[in-house]
This record gives structure tokens, sequence and C-alpha cells, in this order.
């Protein structure tokens, strides 16, 4: 038990020492995969019929899945931050408290529709939206820049609803 | 070298014009053809004659091909075909307007062109008649060095266009604009492009992976302004196009973007958000590099467009919700002033030389159209109807056409049409994406 939460901690750890060493997408240790992380049936096997989980792995492990993550999505000409990512806000910004060395680049970016000088300014307004989150958690301002690209670089080329989701985004890059 | 004189008729002027601005040590692209596909039925049709060559062996310039591309490049004229034509005078005396009426031309345009005494230089003859009233209208000897040839035909467009519509030609201007180019590894080329009116002589003025935009011409046509996120980060140069020579006029933290030169040349307007992240709009003086904000709002204030007198400019701004045009005095300290209440969503002004419209995009249920604001009778003239995806007008010189860029399958290409909304024309790009066109100035004699 301990020494399974050991591993996991251990895991996370190098997930975010990858973070800090530049990579854009921390690399997948497998701490909080089904494969191998196995968290919800940790500690099952002796139980005779209970599960019995520790809830600060669970919460480390669905920590890591978090700062796995790294795109936030926006609606249609807005930039206000959607409650389903906040969570997402919540871990990074927690972690970047914690790491006052690191340092992220927020990158705007809309789809493809209106004219590219105003969409200069709404991924702007959308990177400054997420600035603002992630300094509520405490994290300073000189760990945070932003760049607003507009729609010069869609991650998605294509002219439809699905596409446009895609591309109206922020995206947290650690240096 | 290409002198224009004038010939038979009422004027007998005598004109030198100086070589146009080249682009040192750029390697010329053919970046697109234009391909006139959609006419106009209001278009007037005309006919050009091939020139008659008096030279030996193949005629050194097709000069009918190119004055015919280019009235037909305006929407406001029809070329008739040449195998439809029953006789090619090439002299006034060779005239027979009954050939001409049958076709329903309304004028005609016939010319000579033979060579010189002195090497590689050539002189042009051409006149044009009213097919109707069966009277020459004008007509103008050119003489010009073979590599000045086009420009010679491009000098008669216009003078065979204002001789009939009164609107000074546009077809001896440049235009800018961007291109951009997948590569086959997943990489992207932004390519900044200059080139003539129709698209031919194609100079690369700056290349980059990371998105290059919004170029603006200074009003002597030599510098552009534009912005590059090289280093991946924004930023506003200005590079001089003969020499190729830039400088970066801002590197400010957070959003540097939108430059537009003022009338005079002597001010940069640009769009920064500095610390606050907050986009204004502000003037910088290019010989004391001293910045004034112009505005301070807190919602995006964008896409600076100065008027021609250079005492407001206009501009994007959503502080009442959405995209709408707004207008500022450039002394200090002015206040901003709304100009268009009647549309969901109005961006990306630009004024017209003559200072009666506001060119800007209109969207409204999912679609993005090129529309006119009349600044007189406060009313929004919408000018393509059928388009998606419009975006980033630009008046030509004589105000009376606007090219813009749309999309079609998928593929970025140019459109023009008259501010009156009655021409249009799809000008259709070889390979690549090209958007953000730009019209430049009449070129300086």
């Amino acid at each position: 038990m301990r020494s399974s939460l050991l591993v996991l901690a251990t895991a996370l750890t190098l997930t975010l020492t990858a973070c800090n060493r530049g990579n854009t997408v921390p690399e997948d240790t497998g701490a909080n995969t089904g494969a191998d992380g196995g968290l919800a049936t940790e500690g099952a096997g002796g139980g005779g019929g209970v599960q019995v989980s520790p809830l600060e792995a669970e919460r480390q492990a669905r920590l890591a899945e978090l700062m796995r993550q790294l795109v936030v999505y926006f609606d249609y000409d807005q930039a206000e931050i959607l409650p389903e990512f906040n969570a997402l806000l919540q871990a990074h910004g927690q972690y970047l408290a914690q790491n006052p060395n690191t340092q992220v680049r927020l990158e705007g970016h809309t789809d493809e529709r209106g004219s590219r000088e105003y969409n200069i300014g709404l991924g702007e307004r959308r990177a400054q939206a997420v600035r603002r989150v992630l300094m509520l958690q405490g994290v300073a301002a000189t760990q945070l820049t932003t760049v607003s690209y507009g729609e010069e670089r869609p991650a998605q080329t294509g002219s439809d609803e699905e596409s446009w989701r895609l591309n109206r985004r922020v995206e947290l890059v650690y240096r | 070298m290409l002198r224009v004189v004038g010939t038979s008729t009422r004027r007998g002027w005598l004109a030198s014009v100086a070589t146009l601005l080249t682009l040192a040590a750029q390697v010329a692209e053919a970046q697109f053809n234009v391909v006139i596909r959609e006419g106009s039925e209001a278009a007037v049709p005309v006919a050009i004659v091939p020139f008659g060559w008096q030279g030996t062996g193949t005629p050194a310039f097709d000069f009918a091909g190119v004055v015919s591309a280019d009235l037909a490049s305006s929407g406001r004229f029809a070329p008739v075909a040449t195998r439809d034509m029953v006789s090619r005078p090439t002299q006034a005396s060779q005239v027979n307007f009954q050939d001409w009426r049958l076709l329903d031309a309304s004028y005609l345009v016939i010319g000579t062109l033979a060579p010189d005494s002195a090497p590689d230089t050539f002189t042009a003859t051409f006149q044009l008649f009213n097919v109707t009233s069966g009277q020459p209208m004008t007509g103008f000897r050119l003489q010009a060095a073979r590599t000045d040839l086009r420009k010679a035909a491009h000098r008669i467009s216009d003078m065979v266009f204002k001789e009939i519509t009164g609107i000074e030609g546009v077809f001896s201007t440049q235009i800018a604009y961007v291109s951009e180019e997948r590569l086959r590894d997943g990489t992207r080329q932004f390519r900044l492009i200059v080139s003539d009116a129709d698209g031919e002589n194609a100079n690369k003025v700056a290349e980059s992976t990371q998105p290059l935009l919004s170029p603006s011409w200074s009003p002597d046509a030599r510098r552009l302004a534009y912005v590059s996120f090289e280093g991946g980060v924004s930023g506003v140069y200005i590079q001089t196009l003969r020499t190729g020579t830039r400088e970066r006029v801002s590197q400010r933290a957070g959003v540097n973007s939108s430059p537009a030169f003022s009338p005079d040349g002597r001010s940069l307007a640009l769009v920064l958000s500095r610390d606050t992240g907050n986009l204004d709009i502000h003037s910088l003086d290019l010989s004391t590099q001293v910045l004034r904000q112009l505005t301070t709002d807190a919602a995006i204030d964008t896409e600076p467009s100065w008027s021609a007198d250079g005492r407001s400019i206009y501009f994007n701004s959503d502080r009442a919700g959405g995209p709408q045009i707004y207008r500022v005095g450039t002394e200090a300290g002015q206040r901003a002033e709304r100009i268009t209440f009647d549309c969901v969503y109005c961006a990306r002004p630009r004024v017209s030389p003559d200072g009666k419209y506001v060119a800007l995009v209109n969207g409204e249920n999912n679609r993005y159209r090129i529309a006119v604001w009349n600044v007189q009778q406060r009313r929004l003239e919408l000018l393509t109807p059928d388009g998606r995806l419009d975006e980033s007008p630009s008046f030509a010189p004589n105000g009376a056409q606007i090219i813009y860029a749309t999309r079609e399958n998928g593929k970025g290409i140019l459109a023009s049409v008259s501010t009156d909304g009655r021409f249009k024309t799809q000008i259709a790009s070889v390979a690549g994406d090209v958007r953000e066109p730009v019209w430049g100035p009449f070129p300086r004699p």
C-alpha cells in the first residue's frame, strides 16, 4: 500500500518534472492509466469484498490527469472560462503556485470566422482570461506570458463547426 | 524606360514615366495568375484588336491580351473574343464600324507595335473609338524598353479606362498580400508578396514559418508595414521594398498588431495591449518614436484606418458588446464616436480615398460579407450578398473598386467588387492560400 503510493507520487513528480524540462505535453508515465496505474482496484485484493482505496492517491491521479490536459476551449466570440475547465485550471494553478520557477506561455487562438485583427484581440482576451484564473490560484505574473495568434494557427483546418470548436482555444505551453 | 506621347486626337501631352520600383534581391515567384471567372451582366463589351506587329518574327509583346485582361479585371468590361473578330484593323483607315456593331462592341481599341532603331526598344500606338458614334476618342504613342512593355500595356489600359469611365485606371498599381503554403512535413510557410495589380511580377517581401499578417502600404508605395510572429511573439515591422531593409518598430509586451500608415507617412497607427492585456489604438511618430494612446476603453479596439485628411481614425471596437465601427480624432484626448448601429458584427473598416465610404466586414447568421457604410447617408450597403467567409476589404486608390479575400473549396482566394456593388470578379490563385490583399497607392511619377 505505502509503496504503491510512493510509486504514484514518484510518477507524478516525474510527470511534473517532465513539464519543467520544457515538454509541451508531460510524458505519459503510466501513473494514471488503467493499464498499470490500476488505482481503483488498488488495495481491493485482501479486503474480503470490501474495496478500500486511498483518497489522496485518487486525488493525485486526478490531478496528474488534469495536468496532462493543456487546452481550454471557448464558445464562439467569447472569452468566458466554461465551467468544465475550472478543475483543469485549478490543477495547473496549484501546480504553478507550488513551483514558482516554472513558466507557462498562454497561447490564445480563435476560429477562422470574422476579421483577422479582431481575432488577434479575441485570442488575447482568452489568454488573459486564463491568466487571471491562474493568478487567482496564487501564480505569479512573472510565471505567465501571453501571445495571441488569432486565427493564424488553427489546430484543425476545416471550415465546419467541429473544426471551429477545436480552434477556439488557449494552449498552455510549459517552458 | 517608358515614354508616353499623345497622338492624333484632342490631347497632345508628353510624359515620361520613371521606372516603377523594383524589388531588389528578391526571387520572382509566380504565386497566382488572375483568372476572371465571374463577369458581370452589366459589363460593357469592348473589342481590343491584336496590335499590328511591324517587326520580324513573333510580336515582341501581346498588348491586346494584357489590355483585355486589365479591362476585364475591373468587372466593368467584357472583351470580345479575338476569334469572333471579322476584321483586324491596325490603323484608323481600316476600321469598318459595322463589323463591331454586329458584335455589339461599344468601344474599339486598335494599335501597332514596332521595334525602334535603338536596341530592345519599341514604339506602340493605340487608338480608342466609340463604335456607336464611329468617332475616335483618344490615341497615344508609347516608347518603352523591352522590359517595360507590360508596364506600357497597363498604361494603355489606364488611359482607355479613364477615357470611357471618367475614373482613373488602377492597372499600373501594385497589391500586397499574404500567402500560406503547407509543406509536406507539416510546417507552414507564410509569405508576404507584392505583385502588379494583375498578379504578375510577384515578388516575395518576407517569408516565415510563423504567421505574417496585416500588410499596410506607405503612401509613397516604397515601404510596407506588417506583423510578424517570428520568435513566437508579435512584432510590427516596416520594410523598404527596394532594398529589403527592415526595421522593427514595436515589439512591446502583449499584442503588437494592425499597423496603418498615416496619409502623410509620418505616423503609424498600431494596436498594442502592453501590460494590461487590453487592446487599444496608438499612434507612433516614426521620426521621434513618440507613442500616443488614442483609445482607452476596456474593450478590443483594433483595425485602425486613417481618414484621407489624417484627422481621424476609424476603428473596430466591441465596447458595445460586439464589433462595431467607431471614429476618433487624432488630436490628443478626443472621444470616440460610434459610426455603425445597425449591424450585428461590423469589423475591419477601411476608409475610401474620398472619405464617403467605409468598407467593412459584415457578419450575420454565420455569414461574413463585404459591405460599405455610406458615411453621408448613414446606411449600410451589402456588396457581396452571396459571400460566406469574406474578409479584408481594401480600396483601390481610385476608390471605385474593392479587393478582398474569400474562401472557395477550402482555399483562400482573392476577389474584387466595385464600390457600387455592380461589378464583381473572382481572382483564382494557382497554388496555396492567398489572403489579406492590400491595394497600393497610385505610382508617383
